[in-house]
């Protein structure tokens, strides 16, 4: 059991081995702040439809399997979006349509295509979780680098001086790429070390 | 008219949604091993794209709006990209056996393109007419394939350089997709917004 959570934040991690859920990570990592709220709305939706998911699975005939979770998803990530706007309007406002776009992020489909439609509802909450926190993670590892060398804060606190000259590249989609793609190198790196 | 063409150019270049969005990152890497492949996903794309930002648009004015369901919008869109793809793919398969051979693999993949979707979002919120819809559509489809070609030809040369172990796939890609973006922001010029 608790395999099925584990695996999530490494081993199987879906953002650094799985290599999902590519366009709200490299989005919203601007700041650690919106990688940390981006990874809240995702974790949320990926455990309410997976659980749902585990639990409507003898009911929804094989042929229209992906409509109906796809719509499932639609719906969590609808709840989650007015959630956002009613209460942290601000970080609404910054992650713009990446909110509404976790509907198609592959991560969650994937989760209820590959173990929710398979497994039972207390197994696929653990997975779920899992893999929610795994991404979460690599959001805020990712958002703190690029805020680090953009803006010389994490979370807002200054960590560098007032005399570091800001990385303008950092902030914009060209340091998301180069961030994640050495990200994942490092990871690969450190897991061949582990192996011998 | 000189709307239009910004509309075009900075869907396709300046403000092109693989580059500055990162919409449709995961067929961008999926599918950019070579040329061929490259092409047809690109031209399966910008056709599901165009159709799909002139579908959405009529939904959302004509049935949302009108009824007050804008929260539907998220659940609504979805169904209609889902099934919009279905209905291409069977269209084509009986059409055009040829074009089904070229395209018909790529198609069901079109469905998790989150460039889709990320495209009928945008088109509400800027608050197109259809006309600029449907010019927005095309501008963004030819962008995606224009990233996906000069992406699949860099690949096709890296398979012959030698790439540290831990770089190979993903990490090498995603390091060039963030040069390509800094080339493509020299276009940036060209359209203020």
């Amino acid at each position: 059991m608790i395999k099925d959570f584990i695996k999530g934040l490494w081993r199987e991690n879906p953002i650094l081995v799985q290599v999902l859920g590519m366009c709200p990570t490299l989005a919203v990592s601007t700041k650690a702040v919106f990688g940390f709220s981006m990874g809240l709305a995702t974790t949320f939706v990926l455990i309410s439809s997976s659980v749902t998911v585990a639990l409507i699975k003898k009911l929804v005939p094989h042929e229209v399997r992906i409509a109906t979770f796809t719509v499932i998803i639609a719906t969590f990530v609808t709840c989650a979006d007015y959630f956002l706007k009613a209460n942290f309007y601000s970080i609404s406002k910054a992650l713009g349509p990446y909110v509404p776009l976790i509907v198609v992020n592959c991560i969650i489909l994937g989760r209820a295509e590959v173990f929710a439609s398979k497994q039972n509802v207390a197994r696929s909450f653990l997975d779920a979780l899992g893999m929610g926190c795994g991404f979460t993670l690599v959001l805020i590892v990712l958002g703190s680098i690029r805020e680090l060398l953009g803006s010389g804060t994490i979370f807002n606190y200054a960590i560098l001086g007032k005399g570091f000259e800001h990385w303008v590249v950092m902030a914009l989609p060209a340091g998301a790429f180069i961030t994640l793609g050495f990200l994942v190198g490092l990871f690969n790196w450190i897991n061949q070390k582990w192996q011998r | 008219m000189a709307t239009l063409i910004i509309i075009f150019i900075s869907a396709a270049i300046t403000h092109n949604f693989v580059l500055t969005y990162f919409l449709g990152i995961c067929p961008f890497i999926g599918v950019s091993k070579r040329l061929e492949q490259a092409l047809g996903m690109g031209l399966a794309t910008t056709f599901v794209m165009t159709l799909a930002a002139c579908t959405t648009w009529v939904v959302y004015h004509f049935v949302l709006l009108k009824f007050g369901l804008p929260f539907l919008q998220y659940v609504a869109f979805i169904l209609i990209i889902a099934s919009l793809v279905q209905i291409v793919e069977m269209f084509i398969r009986k059409t055009s056996p040829v074009l089904y051979r070229a395209l018909g693999i790529y198609l069901p993949l079109i469905t998790t393109n989150c460039a889709i979707l990320g495209l009928a979002l945008f088109m509400v919120m800027r608050e197109y007419t259809f006309l600029e819809a449907f010019i927005f559509g095309l501008g963004a489809g030819c962008g995606f394939t224009l990233a996906l070609l000069i992406m699949a030809g860099i690949r096709e040369q890296l398979e012959y350089s030698n790439i540290p172990k831990a770089l190979q796939g993903a990490g090498m890609t995603l390091i060039i997709a963030g040069l390509l973006a800094l080339a493509f922001m020299g276009f940036g010029g060209i359209v203020s917004d």
